[in-house]
């Protein structure tokens, strides 16, 4: 489990997160959602060890106190950041070989060859990263996460997926593939946290929900249940939007309905 | 090395650069035995192949007494002098590269040679007066231990002025790299205000670089800072990778990104410093020798590095043995020499479609 106790994070006098809870369970995939500056990115950096709260505290279980090393965090969570540029043209291959590296893979090329493989990258392996689309780099990154944390539960420990908005700048077919893959993390015991602006795939995929708003959190619940005319209003300002597909009760946000 | 480096660019499209690294390694191990043996023998006073090659099985009859002093007291130590200085400039080079996260950060063009420089000239002019006591109780070490602090210190603060959030731009890289040069030129001219003679022909030569008065002494001066480059190399290679994606993604890797930061500019500070203690400011190694080792190997440093180790070495070796025979018996400074060519090869690939040209400029 990595549980967040109370942060709160304070840059040029704007509390960015302000006394934030919340903690990942192993089986589980938390949602954050959130309006633009809502402090989504600032608490992932802050559960991922990259950041420190001014306020509060961050606990690894298995990091046995070793939160402040980069070598103990990085067997223990892997991090998809949004949109990552190059100053030298590695490839795909060595770019997602590092992850295994950092993993301590024994093979570190077979096992970023099979995580290419995993987004669907295969015979990408020589591509130069630069060259690639923006969506390509994106899937490239969260191959280099995969083979960072290549099995949801290691020694008994479960590892953690932290992806900030893994969908953005995806084509519909592989934003569904990378949460696909995600989901497939938490039901094998791993913990999954992702930022998403997308409530649809929020409600599909989701398991647990946090909505923040300002630095706050605003609601926190399973995600059929908060994504929720009144939350998604308050939050947004967009009303009526939320419809429910009857036989699921997964609900789905249709922003044109508020012209009803 | 020129066609080597043209034969392995040729397969540049075909993507796998796996099992090429390796064989530039090995090209560039021959380049550098290569470059030794005509430093060895190219000079005004030329020493047969054969000859030579006879002295070095042992025969050491091959050789007019005349020749062997001019071998064993004159060009042997210039060639040691010069594979230690090209491996150092050529390394830290790739090294400031790779901590920079910037393909056009060079110690010459950024300015820590030139703070090296002043620190070096600072010691001969004040190693009889105000340094004395130091000069007297490091002996030989002081003017390289001097240069790597003034290196050091110039390191330091072009990171600290140049990087904001762990990013830095090329415009603010060249920027301060100006303002500190600026710096480090008007403290130069007050040091020569007070200066001699002797100590202003001194100077004229850190400026220029040159391998000329290579001793076994000076050899040894510079022996450990270079070995210390050379040997933290396995240990930041794969850290400079994972910094190529940003501070951020190397720290989640695992990276200790600060201490990695402090060793690579310690690191980069001792190489051109002592370097520049021993021959003055040689330009564009540390720039020409990485650029086109990534193009023939790619830009992981876990071969780059080694690899910039040997371009460098075989470079300098190349461009000393020009410089003291092109025009003989004058000599001329070596940095005349790499940056005649060195900064046309710049030039061509900050323009040119190498994948490394101006549309990474921020």
């Amino acid at each position: 489990m990595i549980s967040a106790d109370r942060i709160t994070v304070i840059r040029s006098g704007r509390r960015l997160v302000d006394d934030v809870s919340l903690a990942l369970h192993p089986g589980r995939f938390t949602v954050v959602i959130g309006p633009n500056g809502a402090g989504k990115s600032t608490l992932l950096k802050v559960l991922s060890g990259e950041m420190r709260p001014d306020a509060g505290r961050v606990a690894y279980a298995g990091a046995s106190g070793g939160e402040k090393h980069p070598a103990v965090l990085a067997r223990l969570r892997a991090v998809l950041p949004q949109a990552t540029q190059l100053a030298f043209p590695f490839t795909a291959i060595e770019v997602v070989r590092m992850g295994a590296v950092a993993q301590g893979a024994l093979e570190p090329t077979a096992a970023a060859r099979s995580a290419l493989v995993r987004v669907g990258l295969l015979g990408f392996d020589h591509r130069p990263y630069p060259s690639l689309s923006g969506g390509e780099q994106q899937r490239v990154q969260f191959a280099r996460a995969l083979a960072q944390v290549p099995h949801a539960v290691e020694d008994g420990v479960p590892r953690a997926l932290l992806l900030d908005e893994p969908t953005a700048s995806l084509d519909l077919r592989h934003q569904i593939a990378v949460l696909e893959i995600a989901r497939a993390f938490a039901d094998a015991g791993g913990m999954v946290l992702a930022i998403l602006h997308d409530l649809n795939l929020a409600a599909e995929f989701g398991d647990h929900l946090l909505v923040l708003d300002q630095g706050r959190v605003v609601a926190e619940g399973t995600c059929r249940d908060t994504i929720e005319d009144a939350v998604i209003d308050r939050v947004y300002g967009i009303a009526g939007a939320v419809g429910r597909l009857p036989p699921l009760h997964i609900p789905y946000v249709l922003p044109q309905s508020r012209h009803r | 090395m020129a066609r080597a480096l043209a034969m392995s660019l040729r397969s540049e499209s075909d993507g796998d650069r796996t099992c090429r690294g390796p064989l530039v390694l090995i090209l560039l191990l021959l380049l550098v035995a290569v470059a030794g043996i005509v430093s060895l023998s190219a000079g005004p006073t030329g020493v047969g192949l054969a000859d030579l090659w006879a002295y070095m099985r042992g025969d050491a009859a091959s050789l007019s007494v005349q020749e062997r002093v001019i071998l064993e007291a004159v060009r042997l130590p210039r060639t040691a002098l010069g594979l230690l200085v090209g491996m150092g400039l050529a390394v830290s080079g790739a090294m400031m590269q790779g901590l920079f996260r910037n393909p056009l950060a060079d110690p010459g063009i950024v300015g820590v040679t030139s703070g090296a420089g002043l620190a070096a000239v600072a010691a001969i002019i004040l190693g009889n007066g105000l340094l004395a006591p130091l000069s007297v109780l490091l002996g030989a070490q002081f003017l390289p231990l001097m240069a790597f602090l003034g290196g050091l210190l110039n390191t330091w603060m072009l990171y600290q002025i140049a990087t904001r959030d762990g990013r830095t731009s090329t415009t603010g890289l060249i920027l301060s790299g100006i303002a500190i040069g600026a710096l480090t030129g008007a403290l130069m001219g007050l040091l020569i205000v007070m200066a001699d003679d002797r100590q202003l022909r001194d100077i004229t030569f850190w400026s220029l670089g040159s391998l000329g008065g290579a001793t076994f002494g000076r050899v040894l001066s510079i022996l450990p800072f270079v070995t210390l480059v050379l040997a933290i190399m396995p240990f930041v290679a794969s850290g400079l990778d994972a910094l190529v994606l940003g501070d951020a993604a190397a720290f989640h890797m695992g990276i200790p990104v600060q201490r990695l930061k402090r060793i690579v500019i310690v690191a980069v500070a001792a190489a051109c410093g002592s370097t520049v203690a021993v021959a003055g400011s040689i330009g564009f190694v540390g720039i020409v020798v990485p650029h086109l080792l990534r193009l023939a190997m790619g830009p992981s440093h876990r071969l780059l590095l080694p690899g910039c180790a040997l371009g460098g070495a075989a470079l300098l070796l190349f461009a000393d043995s020009v410089a003291r025979t092109i025009a003989a018996p004058a000599e001329l400074p070596i940095g005349v020499v790499t940056a005649l060519f060195g900064a046309p090869i710049f030039l061509f690939l900050l323009l040119g479609r190498s994948g490394i040209g101006m549309r990474d400029l921020p």
